[in-house]
């Protein structure tokens, strides 16, 4: 009885570090509120937001502008300070790949790129986070202003929200289909999604191919943080529920290759980024 | 994992976010790097065209020592061979004089020797006549003896 006990509150610690703070009208009495259980967050529907993912990543993209500003105004061509060098080798390093995979003209690409790349660094970062200091901490500030604290929710990783990924690469898809126009013209872009790759005579599957091709993009963009990023929080979690003085030989090494993950997924979201953006900028086929 | 307006937020958010960084991040970053690269870059040009200068200067330092030294030698030749010629001349005009003094000296005793032996003749003839005139003093016309005798001690 006891040990079912305990699964059933391993499972609401696991579902209750996997919700979000959710603020949006309950459709059961009109009020705009925060979402009390998850199935209320999931009756608001679509006009909700997720305020930990929203407030975590503006903090840290903030942080980013910031720190990133800061140091830019100080630049000077002489002897670089530490931060300065550490500046200069992330636009450097964004610099080369932009250099190596973007053949258009566009000053929009590379700061696109530096900002993807930091601000999802920034954000997976957040899962190296021991997974329950900020929920703690927001549980307390909760119960502080007078809420349940079983009705407090945080998630801290916002790339583990759909809601984030899919909001940049709804971005990049637009800027996709902007450039695509602005270069190719409306009529090059439309025919290299109707009359490629088999011709004329093949019209519509060109167009199922190609759309598909396009449509892929942004998903498989947002889909390929989301799902890593997910998985790796969930295996935080799953660590947080064994006893605490055996969770440090697992969340170690775990921690030590997400390192590895959260570096590498920014990584290809940048790369992609900039390969889609060369893509779009490419006139001729 | 519902999906709803985080994701315009996230948006919006993202655009923010690119568009700052594009107008007050990237620009003054690379500008000033670039400049750093710029910098490098002349002063490496500057080094290396220093270095070919001083090795130009190097080479035309050892070009005039090497010319000074030429002119020197041939300073030296001229100098001895100058020294040479003068000694010889010298040797030449000192035996010329030597002659000159030779010569006039000779013809100077030559001189002497004849006015010497002249004068002998006269005192000679002069004894003669004395002689004859006190041995001859009544018989002989003086004057015409005295013309013989005359005659005679020239051909003396």
């Amino acid at each position: 009885m006891a040990s079912e006990n305990g699964l059933i509150a391993s499972g609401d610690y696991i579902k209750h570090h996997l919700q979000n703070l959710t603020y949006g009208q309950n459709p059961d009495t009109g009020v705009w509120e925060l979402a009390h259980t998850a199935a209320e967050a999931k009756d608001m529907g679509f006009m909700a937001v997720h305020l930990d993912t929203l407030g975590v990543s503006f903090i840290l993209g903030a942080f980013f502008l910031f720190f990133f500003y800061r140091i830019g105004q100080k630049m000077t061509a002489d002897t670089p300070s530490g931060a300065q060098n550490f500046i200069e080798s992330i636009i450097e390093f964004i610099d080369e790949n932009v250099r190596g995979s973007f053949n258009g003209k566009n000053p929009m690409v590379a700061p696109l790129a530096l900002t993807t790349f930091i601000w999802i660094v920034l954000m997976n970062t957040m899962d190296l986070v021991p997974v329950d200091w900020l929920p703690y901490l927001a549980q307390q500030i909760g119960v502080f202003f007078g809420a349940d604290p079983h009705h407090v929710f945080f998630k801290v990783v916002p790339t583990t929200d759909p809601n984030a990924t899919f909001g940049m690469s709804i971005g990049i898809f637009f800027l996709i289909l902007y450039y695509s126009i602005k270069e190719k013209g409306a009529g090059g872009f439309a025919g290299e999604l109707l009359f490629h790759p088999f011709g004329k005579m093949m019209l519509p599957f060109n167009l199922f191919l190609e759309g598909v091709n396009l449509i892929a993009k942004p998903v498989s963009l947002a889909l390929r943080l989301f799902g890593n990023m997910y998985a790796g929080e969930m295996i935080f979690i799953l660590i947080a529920l064994l006893p605490f003085w055996i969770q440090w030989s697992l969340s170690l090494p775990w921690a030590i290759f997400h390192i590895l993950i959260v570096l590498l997924q920014a990584f290809i979201f940048m790369t992609l980024v900039i390969v889609y953006m060369d893509m779009a900028h490419q006139k001729e086929h | 994992m519902n999906i709803n307006l985080t994701m315009i937020g996230q948006l919006i958010m993202f655009a923010m976010f690119t568009w700052f960084c594009m107008k007050f991040i990237w620009p003054p970053i690379v500008a000033a790097m670039d400049e750093r690269k710029k910098r490098i870059e002349s002063g490496l040009i500057a080094a290396e065209r220093g270095l070919s200068e001083h090795k130009e200067a190097q080479q035309k330092a050892q070009e005039m020592l090497n010319q000074s030294k030429d002119q020197a030698a041939e300073i030296i030749a001229n100098a001895g061979r100058q020294a040479s010629t003068m000694v010889e001349d010298a040797k030449d005009t000192a035996s010329q004089e030597a002659d000159r003094i030779k010569t006039s000296a000779q013809a100077e005793i030559d001189q002497e020797a004849n006015r010497v032996r002249n004068e002998l003749k006269d005192q000679v003839s002069d004894l003669v006549m004395q002689g004859v005139n006190s041995v001859l003093a009544k018989e002989v016309d003086a004057k015409t003896h005295k013309d013989m005798l005359g005659k005679l001690s020239q051909t003396l």
